[in-house]
């Protein structure tokens, strides 16, 4: 057939109803590097999942297409077949085991024995290691890489790229090694440490090994691929060759438009000069959306939209203004300093939130609709509340009286305000939060993710609530969301964080390729310092 | 990799001071030395004989503890359900009165399978509840004792026939009787089978074990000397244990060829402790494996052993079956040691205690080596044997040493586990840096 290493034919993958790959097709020659671009949810990772049989997708019903390997056609069905056709990877999250050492994670699973007197009678897994011989091993694939680093230190303590080298070490180690996908391999790495790693992906090409190597910055898919597949929403929109193409194009099919921007209104809005909130070298320790430093000034009355891809830090902004992760920084909220890493302190001053773990953070799942709209408001304000002496009690009347308001208000569907919050669908749960929000009277109004888990209809009634709240009652409103298109339908100015600090300003009807680009750190703009 | 022994490379970063790391074991130190100081009426001679036959009874069972840990499944409080099997297998012995020498193999060998269909079962049972095996451990000991009893109580005699006039029947024909006596040996039971079969004086076999430890010392080192992952830490330890066991030598010398009063100890039986040497040896061995090498891949991270194509429920099972099996054999020296069958209390205290006496000796919940147990054992029993004389010298009443022992088990388990939460708490901080 073919010279091609590595082919999926029509690869597509359900998960219960959810379509959320259809019919992809790659094909991979030997010692070629073919890069994977796409937003997050466009399906990369589950690929992946699928080429290495990881449990997820099997216990989720398996995929439909083919694959096929060296022109065979192949069935993956865990990660120890893929392993025994040549499939490596290497992990975004480092698979390393920190109190092993060196040899010792690189050889995890594939350790050398030697047969032992008990192992003859009970069975191979009974052998001794052969520590001698890993430890060799272990010093050919780490001078493959260049490293020059000790095999038998443990591998806590060493420094991220070193990790990186160690897990490509362990792939290259194993023998017949055939593919290796690289899945966002320089996102934890420093420049230096990153071009090290590039010219590794390099040499190993070199030696006939088809590389896929998914990432985001598009500068080094330039530098480094030879084909890039672009995917959005779970289907392959194009392959090209590298060099017939440039990081514009490549920016624009990977944002494309996915649903019509239907803006009304962006000419009566009533945006004053008045700065309400002014942040200045905010940094949020918040696990995996690390906030490295944010300059933001927020104007009374505007809707701005936060975007940005997963894991660069756009969802620590509004966590850190909130005291819900360590925060430091100077941030001045209508006119007042903040004070950070205190919830109760962000909520008095008239900040809400609503944040990105619904289920989690959001709501009490197992509490009435009133309960869940009235809490926030009776810790912190004791609104809501009858004092009797030292004791405070529920003042149901009041809080039966205001729940009902706001359901009307909010359109929250619902048998009764009684009614649990946890079997609500998701768009009515996402109102519940948004009117626990409202309780509390904020001045501004932060959203996170508020569409996240919700369908198509029920994504536009929560929008529209957000624009009705902002052109009624003139409330600001810092939305952070993952889906572009539905920034691009309310906000009036769209900031787009990449790596923990803002990368750009930019409106709602700038082109796709400025927003891929951004989103990709590829262009640093001069307006972000300003914004 | 190096040469020391395995659980010392499971560790991670020091993140914590020396104090902290071992504050169970020194308070268990204090306490002994306390003892000493403000009793007068125990001499050095009772001590080291309650001691010696106290270590010797209960190591075994300690020191089965050891390959769960590593595995990753925690304490295991379900040596309860291997302490079970041993029982049952000297019961089936005892009812078909069989004994002596062969007996005692006999026995050992029909606890093998029942221990490890238990042990199956428990470790299937652990995989289910991951991430809480330790209070599933805790149950499932008291659930099987609820069958157990079933089985002891009613089953025999009424489903199984037995004739009411057999010794270890209670007299009404169904049940087996609360304590049943073993036999002696000679007269074909079961009673000090391993026991007898060869004794020394203490003292001899002190100067055995620690000239072993000092040759072991010398091979340590010249084996590592350039090696450069043998550093300064590990010249240290090989150092100290050479030094504490040529005392130990020089000691034991000394009271041999003085015939002092530590010659008056009472001798220690050479088989059970050949036995604790070998699951020592064992417990070393397995870990220099493959499935040694799983076992520590599994304990480390679940998720990346199962990503590098670990079966880590199967490992799971099978480091739960190793120990219930050696739990059980654990239950059958420490029996033929007591002499008599406690049909229905032997075995609920030893998951607890001897979780406790490996706490003591340092071990956490996810570090644990023989040096913890040995010590951990040594040290768990001195409190045991000084927490009666503490109460009597201090408060006149012995019984209220009786309440100071249970609260230094419970207590110390607590502490553990509560220094292991805030340990792993403060490491999942998450800071600015």
């Amino acid at each position: 057939m073919s010279d091609n290493l590595l082919s999926l034919k029509n690869v597509s993958k359900e998960y219960s109803g959810n379509r959320v790959l259809k019919d992809i097709n790659i094909e991979l020659k030997k010692g070629e590097i073919l890069a994977l671009i796409g937003e997050n949810g466009a399906g990369k990772s589950t690929l992946m999942n699928i080429l290495f049989g990881m449990p997820v997708i099997h216990s989720t019903g398996g995929y439909e297409g083919k694959i096929e390997i060296d022109g065979k056609e192949v069935n993956i069905k865990s990660p120890h077949d893929a392993m025994e056709h040549g499939i490596g990877m290497v992990h975004q999250e480092f698979m390393l085991i920190p109190g092993f050492s060196i040899t010792e994670n690189i050889k995890l699973n594939r350790e050398i024995t030697k047969p032992n007197v008990v192992s003859k009678v009970l069975g191979k897994r009974l052998e001794s290691l052969d520590v001698k011989n890993m430890n060799d091993d272990a010093r050919k694939a780490l001078d493959v890489l260049e490293m020059d680093i000790d095999e038998y230190l443990p591998v806590a303590g060493l420094p991220v790229g070193h990790m990186q080298f160690i897990e490509i070490a362990r792939e290259i180690d194993k023998k017949g090694i055939k593919i290796l996908v690289f899945d966002e391999p320089t996102a934890v790495l420093a420049e230096a440490e990153a071009k090290n790693l590039l010219d590794a992906i390099r040499k190993l090409a070199k030696k006939g090994i088809g590389i896929i190597f998914i990432s985001h910055r598009l500068d080094e898919i330039i530098d480094v691929a030879d084909k890039v597949t672009v995917m959005r929403d779970g289907e392959h929109v194009a392959t090209k060759d590298v060099k017939d193409t440039n990081k514009f194009e490549i920016a624009q099919l990977m944002v494309g438009r996915k649903i019509s921007i239907e803006r009304t209104d962006s000419d009566n809005k009533n945006v004053s000069d008045e700065t309400i909130l002014d942040i200045k070298d905010l940094k949020v320790s918040m696990p995996g959306e690390r906030v490295k430093g944010i300059n933001l000034e927020i104007k009374k009355g505007e809707i701005v939209g936060i975007g940005g891809l997963a894991g660069q830090g756009k969802l620590g902004v509004a966590n850190g203004l909130m005291g819900i992760y360590p925060a430091t920084g100077e941030v001045v909220f209508n006119g007042k300093k903040l004070q950070l890493n205190n919830p109760m302190a962000s909520i008095e001053s008239g900040l809400a939130f609503v944040s990105e773990d619904r289920k989690g953070v959001g709501l009490l799942l197992d509490e009435s609709i009133e309960g869940n709209i009235v809490f926030s408001a009776m810790q912190v304000r004791n609104d809501f509340l009858n004092m009797v002496g030292p004791f405070r009690f529920k003042d149901s009347k009041k809080i039966r009286k205001h729940a009902k308001e706001m359901i009307k208000d909010l359109d929250i569907r619902c048998t009764s305000p009684l009614q649990n919050a946890g079997r609500l669908s998701g768009g009515n749960q996402q109102k519940v939060c948004v009117a626990r929000a409202l309780t509390l009277n904020p001045t501004l109004l932060l959203v996170s993710e508020p569409t996240r888990g919700i369908d198509i209809g029920a994504k536009k009634l929560v929008l529209d609530l957000l624009k009705k709240l902002n052109k009624d009652y003139g409330m600001t409103i810092v939305m952070t969301s993952s889906e572009l298109a539905e920034l691009r339908s309310i906000s009036d100015r769209i900031v787009i964080v990449c790596e923990g600090k803002v990368e750009g300003v930019l409106p709602p009807d700038a082109p796709d390729a400025d927003f891929g680009l951004m989103m990709s750190g590829s262009r640093h703009n001069a307006e972000g310092s300003e914004a | 990799m190096n040469n020391v022994s395995s659980g010392e490379r499971l560790k991670i970063k020091r993140d914590s001071s020396w104090i902290a790391d071992n504050i169970v074991t020194l308070i268990f130190i204090a306490f002994t030395v306390f003892g000493f100081i403000v009793s007068d009426g125990v001499t050095m001679n009772y001590f080291l004989t309650e001691l010696s036959s106290r270590f010797f009874r209960n190591a075994f069972l300690v020191l089965s503890l050891i390959i769960p840990v590593v595995a990753g499944l925690g304490l295991n409080f379900g040596i309860v359900v291997g302490a079970m099997a041993g029982q049952i297998a000297i019961a089936i012995m005892r009812y078909f009165s069989i004994g002596g020498y062969s007996g005692m193999a006999l026995t050992f060998l029909i606890a093998f399978p029942i221990a490890a269909m238990f042990g199956y079962f428990t470790g299937v049972l652990y995989n289910k509840t991951r991430g809480q095996e330790m209070i599933a451990s805790l149950i499932v000991g008291y659930f099987a004792n609820g069958l157990y009893q079933f089985l002891f109580l009613f089953a025999v005699g009424v489903i199984i026939k037995v004739p009411a006039t057999h010794p270890m029947i209670k007299p009404d024909g169904v049940g087996i009787r609360m304590t049943v006596d073993l036999v002696k040996v000679e007269e074909g039971g079961l009673k000090y089978a391993l026991d007898s079969i060869m004794e020394i004086p203490f003292m001899w076999a002190v100067l055995i074990v620690a000239v072993a430890i000092l040759l072991l010392q010398v091979i340590r080192y010249t084996k590592n000397k350039n090696k450069p992952s043998f550093n300064g830490n590990q010249r240290m330890m090989t150092l100290i244990n050479s030094v504490l066991s040529l005392v130990l030598v020089a000691i034991s010398i000394f009271a041999i060829t003085t015939d002092s009063s530590l010659m008056k100890v009472r001798q220690v039986p050479v088989l059970i402790g050949v036995f604790i040497i070998s699951l020592c040896v064992f417990n070393e061995l397995i870990l220099k494996t493959k499935l040694g090498q799983d076992f520590r891949s599994v304990g480390q991270s679940q998720h990346i052993a199962e990503v590098s194509g670990i079966n880590v429920d199967k490992t799971r099972i099978i480091a739960t079956m190793i120990s219930t099996v050696l739990a059980a054999w654990g239950q059958i020296m420490y029996l033929q040691n007591m002499g008599t069958l406690n049909t229905y209390g032997a075995h609920t205290q030893i998951g607890m205690f001897s979780v406790a006496s490996l706490l003591v000796g340092g071990a956490s919940t996810q570090k644990a080596n023989i040096r913890h147990a040995i010590l951990g054992t040594l040290l768990f029993n001195s409190m045991f044997i000084m927490s009666p004389e503490i109460g009597l010298s201090l408060f006149g009443n012995a019984l209220l040493g009786e309440y100071f022992r249970t609260f230094m088990v419970y207590g110390v388990i607590g502490l553990a586990l509560g220094l292991h939460v805030w340990r792993s708490n403060k490491k999942g901080k998450a800071t600015l840096n």
